[in-house]
């Protein structure tokens, strides 16, 4: 059996050491194609994201919260965004507000998220060298760098950024006369945008690809782990609805610079009356919605597959349900596509689409409750280890569940109808989809970040971290539900123009000084990352205890993964605290075979195949030897 | 001055962070804690769950009742009536699940931390379960889309025939409001006849334009439908009347409408209320630039018979800006000078 691994090693892994031996820091750091250098530059370069993202949110919090205040001293950084008596500009409040949006729904939680574990993990999880084409997986990041340059770039020009909200609705994204963002900035997003959209197809055919074909002996799609199977079904929603985004901002695009009217109609701004008649804006909106409902779900798959795999892992339990945790993925997945106009309620369209998409909208909160009753369930007589990434999964599940809540009244076209456009839209949003989320990143760097860089983070920071963040995000979103049934709109630069909605000054202070706060609290994760990645305890092979394949790697693996053979894999990756095994967990590639003490009957019968396969499999190797020999 | 304490702000936490993290390290490399599957702070994460449980329970109820005064707005129409309802009705049944799965997520942890001399239950499914809550959900959530629907489809049925017609147009940054006059029929518009004189852009060559008037603020009848007809000259707007419970978005190109019946008039809400400044808003709700957040009109609620005085009392277009109809045809030109004369 050695000699056999080690003859096949050669053959197999034969380029892969070619290469090494000319590995220099440019195609090793920069230009690489090892999957997991290009995971941890998704990962790096979403962080650097998220603070940007997160820094301008705090500045439109502050004039929110505190109205009053001179924000002279923010001069040196913004210039002429800071009007003469030391007020931000009411128009480059709404481009903060869309390019807040803009990086973290697209930048930080797409990329930095699904960029980074798919890519990390895809090809560690399922037994694989790399990605199927590791080129284009390189270009996938880059693609996405260049669309972040654009982004970065178009915050300092003189017009400013994009400022129609992250949703760049037209007319108001079409036409430079309506707001001066929708000029140099609106072309920069568009083009930012285009390249993001070829980084996500790149990154979503690949990890397709890989997840079908490249799997090691043994990994059938029943023993996959949850992580892989929502990563696989985020990019089956990315390749079918970010081709429709692209299209939507296509049309923009010759709205806004060859004079055709998909979207406009009869506009009259800046004392003219403009050409255009026939279009219409709400068909922008459908289509802009048919990439944005999938998009949310881009966003949260992955993060809820993370969950699954910490809290089995941590709750020293399998998963409850694996096969319902499935079937409400594909669900998920499938409605994700047929709700999208429940963004519309009240955009105008036939109200009979309005019932149509409520009906639609509310099943798709069934698979949702589905899961978080498992996650329930698996906690339930665990044996829990609260790791931080085990303590921010379940941070992610109760944010799940109070943004989940919401949404059914959201989805409620009759009670929508008072709360769209409001703040309870952002609560909402923020806890479902940009705090669950964020969650999920967060367990699972922390889980991941042994393997990732052979060494440990700071337990004890971690705890920290997630406490702080934990109750610093119900602190500053919570409050926003209360906002929101008071009617106050979204994207207000200020209230106090209105009867209704001038007051709540105290509350909105203090979601602002909340929110400051839980920004604070990201540095103590910034200082624990970058430390331990140099400076923190050398990580064991196995420190979670977890029975995964990524695991089973040397401590820094090198390209390729695996020195030798490929593990194979036999059983499914949720055996914890089996009844009458030894040890409270049993790697999948430890055969049937090995453990008939802990089998249970349908496996035991399964053991007499395996044997077949395993003999089988040792007379090719042999051969193998011989003819080469 | 905000910089400097920003400044010593941000230097204090790091030093905090700093200190805090040396001497945990070195207390958990004395105590070898650092070896244990699961150290002391297992215990305290799980206890932190259960506090914070109970902290926020307490910190919800406490303000949601104190405060519901201040956000739950007082509701100035029959369909408001019913989707408050609704709201409320979605709000007891999630409240509920709301408290049942984060009791439970919250208490687990602190029920099953770690313990060595435990094994953890291998429960890995159990259809029965997971069919019960599949079903469950599903027929909570369809007796809540029933309600919904039933009251969306009374909200978008067609208007009354004797709904009051009020035209708002939403445009950088305020709304321009358009009354049919006694015909209670709106003339036509064509955007390439806007102006700053002729807002809306009505085509006075339209025999029902002559008689329509303009307001600064939109006066409707209690007790009687209301419809507003609503557009968009610029970009997209969206007529937010959060009292009425109303909103429908303007759109250029495209006329939308919603209509509604008033139940207080603005009196009768100031006595409510004990604010002798109330009054009815409208505010946009759709991002639309620069004034986004200033786009403010009044809504008067007054008595039917208040509001056909009102109504008799309006001076069309025409007459209060009679170039408006300077350059029409001979004959339609005969019966604007007839309207104008009449009206003086
Ligand atoms: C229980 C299932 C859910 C239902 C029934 C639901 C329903 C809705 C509805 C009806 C809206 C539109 C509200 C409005 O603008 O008036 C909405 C907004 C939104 N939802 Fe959900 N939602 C659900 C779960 C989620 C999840 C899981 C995510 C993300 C992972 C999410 C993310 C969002 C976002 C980002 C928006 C706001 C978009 C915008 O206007 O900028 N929702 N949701
Ligand atoms: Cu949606
Ligand atoms: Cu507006």
């Amino acid at each position: 059996m050695a000699t056999a691994s080690v003859a096949s090693h050669s053959d197999a892994a034969h380029d892969h050491h070619d290469h090494e031996h000319h590995d220099n820091f440019i195609t090793k750091y920069i230009f690489s194609t090892d999957h997991k250098m290009i995971g941890k530059q998704f990962l790096v370069t979403g962080i650097f994201w998220a603070i940007i993202g997160g820094l301008l949110s705090l500045i439109f919090r502050l004039q929110l919260g505190f109205p009053d205040m001179d924000l002279e001293w923010l001069r040196p950084i913004l210039g002429g965004w800071i009007t003469p008596d030391g007020k931000l500009d009411p128009e480059f409040y709404l481009a903060l507000v869309t390019m807040h949006g803009t990086i973290m729904v697209f930048f930080v939680l797409t990329a930095g998220l699904s960029g980074t574990f798919s890519n990390f993990l895809i090809p560690l999880q399922i037994g694989a060298r790399d990605m199927a084409s590791g080129f284009m997986n390189m270009l996938s990041y880059w693609f996405f760098f260049v669309s972040g340059v654009i982004m970065f770039i178009s915050l300092f020009i003189e017009t400013g950024p994009a400022g129609g909200g992250w949703v760049v609705y037209p007319p108001l994204s079409a036409l430079e006369q309506a707001i001066p963002g929708s000029g140099l900035g609106m072309t920069l997003w568009l083009v930012s945008m285009t390249f993001f959209i070829a980084s996500s197809l790149l990154g979503g055919i690949n990890y397709i690809t890989t997840v079908i074909n490249l799997r090691t002996k043994g990994m059938s799609f029943s023993r996959l782990p949850l992580t892989i199977w929502a990563f696989f079904l985020t990019a089956v929603i990315g390749l079918l609805s970010f081709p429709v985004l692209f299209s939507a901002a296509l049309l923009l695009v010759f709205d806004r610079s060859f004079g055709t009217s998909f979207y406009l109609a009869d506009i009259y701004i800046g004392g003219e009356a403009l050409p255009n008649t026939g279009g219409s804006p709400v068909l922008y909106q459908h289509l802009f919605w048919f990439l944005g409902h999938p998009e949310v779900y881009i966003v949260l798959l992955p993060a809820l597959g993370i969950t699954s795999e910490v809290i089995a892992t941590n709750s020293r339990k399998p998963i409850f349900g694996y096969k319902a945790m499935i079937i409400s993925m594909l669900g998920i997945t499938i409605l994700s596509f047929v709700v999208w106009a429940h963004h519309m309620f009240v955009s105008g369209m036939n109200p009979f689409l309005g019932s149509i998409f409520m009906f639609l909208t509310l099943i798709i909160a069934i698979p949702s409750a589905v899961k978080v009753f498992n996650y329930l369930t698996t906690l339930w007589r665990g044996n829990l280890i609260f790791t931080p990434g085990m303590l921010f999964s379940i941070g992610l599940v109760s944010f799940f569940i109070s943004g989940g809540l919401t949404g059914i009244f959201l989805g409620n076209s009759a009670i929508d109808i008072q709360l769209h456009d409001t703040y309870f839209v952002v609560a909402h949003f923020h806890l479902v989809m940009g705090s669950a989320s964020f969650f999920g990143l967060m367990a699972g760097v922390y889980h991941w970040f042994p393997k990732m860089f052979g060494r440990m983070m700071d337990a004890r920071l971690g705890y920290i971290h997630f406490w702080a963040t934990f109750i610093g995000v119900y602190l500053v979103f919570f409050p926003m539900h209360y906002i929101g049934i008071a009617g106050f709109p979204r994207r207000y630069y200020s209230w106090t123009g209105f009867e209704f909605s001038n007051m709540y000054t105290d509350l909105n202070m203090f979601v602002s000084v909340a929110a400051i706060l839980t920004f604070g609290a990201q540095l103590i994760f910034l200082f624990n990352f970058f430390y331990s990645m140099y400076r923190g305890r050398v990580a064991s092979l196995n420190p979670w205890r977890s029975t995964t394949l990524e695991w089973t790697t040397p401590l820094h693996p090198q390209h390729g993964n695996w020195p030798g053979e490929i593990p194979a894999v036999y059983r499914w990756p949720y055996d914890y605290s089996k009844p009458g095994a030894a040890e409270d967990f049993i790697p999948q590639t430890v055969p049937l075979s090995a453990t008939p003490e802990s089998n249970l009957p349908h496996e035991q019968e399964l053991v007499k195949l395996e044997k077949e396969i395993i003999a089988e499999e040792e007379a090719v190797l042999v051969a193998n030897e011989s003819s080469k020999s | 001055m905000y910089g400097f304490l920003i400044a010593v702000g941000v230097l204090l936490l790091m030093s905090i962070i700093w200190m805090v993290y040396r001497i945990q390290t070195l207390v958990s490399v004395v105590k070898g804690s650092d070896k244990k599957i699961a150290s002391g702070s297992n215990k305290i994460n799980a206890l932190m769950f259960v506090l914070f449980l109970v902290g926020a329970t307490i910190l919800m109820f406490w303000y949601s009742i104190k405060e519901f005064d201040n956000y739950q707005l007082p509701i100035a129409s029959e369909h408001g009536e019913v989707t408050d309802r609704l709201f409320w009705i979605t709000m007891a049944v999630t409240g509920v699940v709301f408290l049942i799965t984060h009791v439970l997520l919250f208490w687990f942890p602190y029920k099953y931390q770690y313990d060595e001399k435990r094994k953890a239950a291998f429960y890995p499914d159990n259809n029965k379960l997971e069919v019960i809550w599949t079903i469950v959900p599903a027929i909570a959530l369809t007796v809540l889309v029933i309600g919904g629907w039933k009251a969306w489809s009374d909200i978008t049925a067609p208007a009354p025939e004797n709904s009051h017609v009020v035209e708002i147009l939403g445009y950088q940054f305020a709304w321009e409001v358009r009354y049919p006059g006694m015909d209670n029929t709106l003339g036509e518009h064509d955007y390439r006849l806007t102006s700053a004189t002729n807002v809306s852009g009505v085509d006075f060559t339209d025999k029902n334009s002559l008689d329509d008037f303009t307001s600064p603020v939109v006066v409707i009848p209690k007790g009687e439908p209301v419809l507003f007809k609503i557009r968009a000259r610029d970009v997209l707007h969206s007529v937010f009347a959060p009292h009425m419970r109303l909103k429908m978005d303007a759109v250029p190109g495209m006329p939308t409408r919603f209509w509604f019946t008033a139940t207080k008039t603005t009196d009768e809400m100031r006595r409510e209320t004990g604010n002798d400044e109330f009054v009815y808003e409208i505010a946009c709700t759709e991002i639309c630039g620069r004034g986004h957040n200033a786009m403010r009109k009044e809504i008067r609620v007054v008595e039917p018979e208040e509001f056909r005085k009102w109504m008799a009392d309006q001076k069309p277009y025409i007459v209060n800006n009679p170039a408006l109809v300077s350059d029409l045809p001979e004959e339609l030109k005969e019966l604007a000078e007839i309207t104008i004369s009449e009206y003086k």
